[in-house]
């Protein structure tokens, strides 16, 4: 399988089916892991680096998941290639800009994946439409045992799995969601959720994870202790206290702007409607935030006809890299821009 | 909305005391709560943290030069890892590493990690009986002190009996 041709449909864990998606669009757990035996890749010859990718390779595509798995070399995948994964959160931004042996293993629902030499040997990660945590938990959790029977992890009695920087050291685990927050941000209490966060040990951060901003209301909000709590005390945590109690506050937050200022909510839903379905030319940036209200207003009932599916299409294939593979070359952003709009418009006209 | 105290900056900080049924708000902008000795938790970044503690080490070997500067010059025999390669890029060379630095990566484990230094979770299924005991009993104490805490005594005194079959 080549990359490209995953840019024309949507990852099933973003269609915005699951449980609670309205708030919380899709659950992520990941498990970092080294193989025993190996220098951590920032200290590993290329050599050997490769014969790390070679049994990760070899491990995981015999992996028993009941669907085809298929491998990516990231070395020779081009720039668009690379570009294209990243924007579907399949490798993070650091994997596709590294240097040397590496790949991913890419699970064809893409409800798992494999970066093998990321910043470990292995970082699995399991997706799920909505709060769906538990469920993301028991499945890798499943995978990771099953490679643990080819693979002897480096582990140590007291610090757990050995990872190249400390802060995943112990489980290894990062829980994360991604949140769609508008109601907060409009009401001027996001900030009450970064201190809130900050004081519980979890991060906020952008859409793409570490490193990057928050942009049209998004958030992913994620564990940052991974040593002492086992897994599912900290998933549980989140399942059962973090998660609801942010659901809980950007609903009333919604619930207020209805009841307190419905004709300045209104006329942000239906402006970024209108801009939408009339724009010649439109960054990934601006349509991010305008889709952000579309999406808040169709969870509202304020606007009828449109889709939360339709929605979450356009965010994830109007993103340069989608925009260029579906039209198979490199595009300047003018032409990005031109091309985003006139599919949006297309696809926000048809209702 | 302003500061109480210097009126100048906006508040960011609003503490709500009680105290004898007497509620009382406060305020302030993030100055002079650091001057009123208020601390706000704030997630440090790791390098920033490292070197903060590699300098601290550097005081303590103008104290003691012999301990503190072998940990500093310290080179991992397995990965050639050092500690000041370390704190330019935060990642380690390889596993022998956590023996190797021991004591200044306790320590920012320890920060970074909410204080926790033990393990707790997951351990691999063909690790020695051993080992997964010794996780084992690790999360067990743990589990025994939250119930002892909630004076959860049935259930304290049954991880009890856990603990006893596995030491």
């Amino acid at each position: 399988m080549r990359p490209t041709e995953l840019s024309d449909h949507v990852s099933q864990w973003f269609d915005g089916s699951g449980p609670g998606a309205d708030i919380v669009i899709s659950s992520r757990i990941r498990l970092a892991r080294n193989v025993a035996g190996y220098e951590f890749c920032p200290c590993l010859t290329t050599a050997r680096k490769s014969e790390v990718l070679q049994r990760l390779r070899e491990t995981l595509l015999a992996l028993d998941l009941g669907q085809e798995l298929f491998f990516i070399d990231l070395n020779a995948a081009s720039t668009l290639e690379q570009n294209l994964l990243v924007e579907r959160h399949l490798i993070s931004r650091q994997h596709a800009r590294a240097a040397g042996p590496r790949g991913a293993v890419i699970a064809h629902d893409e409800s798992f994946t494999a970066m093998i030499n990321e910043e470990d040997h292995l970082r699995i990660q399991v997706f799920q439409t909505g709060l769906q945590l538990a469920a993301c938990w028991e499945r890798i959790n499943r995978i990771d045992d099953l490679i643990e029977q080819h693979v002897e992890y480096a582990f140590d009695p007291e610090y757990g799995y050995l990872t190249a920087c400390p802060t995943n050291v112990g489980t290894g685990i990062r829980v994360s969601v991604m949140l769609h927050l508008p109601g907060l941000k409009m009401t001027g209490q996001i900030e009450k959720l970064f201190n809130t966060a900050r004081d519980t040990d979890l991060a906020v951060r952008g859409l793409f994870g570490e490193g990057t901003e928050a942009v049209g209301d998004f958030f992913q909000l994620s564990n940052q202790v991974t040593l002492g709590p086992a897994e599912d005390q900290i998933v549980s945590n989140f399942t059962d206290m973090v998660v609801p109690k942010i659901v809980e506050y950007e609903t009333l937050a919604r619930e207020k702007l209805l009841k307190t200022q419905p004709d300045k909510l209104d006329d942000k839903i239906q402006r970024a409607l209108a801009l939408l379905r009339s724009a010649r030319l439109i960054s990934s940036q601006e349509a991010l935030f305008l889709l952000s209200h579309v999406r808040m207003g169709v969870h509202l009932r304020r606007i009828e006809g449109v889709s939360v599916a339709t929605l979450n299409e356009l965010f994830m294939l109007t993103q340069p890299a989608h925009l260029q593979a579906r039209q198979g070359k490199p595009l300047d952003p003018d032409h990005r821009d031109a091309l985003r709009a006139q599919m949006i418009r297309s696809r926000l006209c048809q209702n | 909305m302003l500061c109480q105290v210097c009126k100048e900056h906006t508040a960011t900080i609003h503490l709500t005391e009680i105290s004898h049924g007497q509620r009382t708000e406060i305020h302030i902008c993030e100055q002079c709560a650091q001057k009123q000795g208020i601390v706000v938790k704030n997630q440090v970044p790791l390098n920033e943290l490292l070197s903060t503690l590699l300098s601290s080490q550097g005081q303590e070997e103008s104290a003691a030069p012999g301990v503190a500067g072998a940990v500093q010059d310290e080179v991992c025999p397995f990965c050639g890892m050092t500690l000041k390669k370390f704190s330019q890029k935060s990642l380690l060379g390889c596993p022998h590493d956590y023996e190797v630095f021991d004591q200044p990566l306790r320590a920012l484990i320890t920060r970074s990690q909410a204080g926790h230094t033990r393990h707790a979770g997951k351990v691999p299924s063909r690790a020695p009986r051993a080992m997964r005991n010794h996780v084992e009993v690790v999360r067990l104490r743990r589990r025994l002190d939250a119930a002892v805490q909630a004076e959860d005594y049935e259930v304290a005194a049954q991880i009890r009996d856990q603990l006893r079959k596995l030491q």
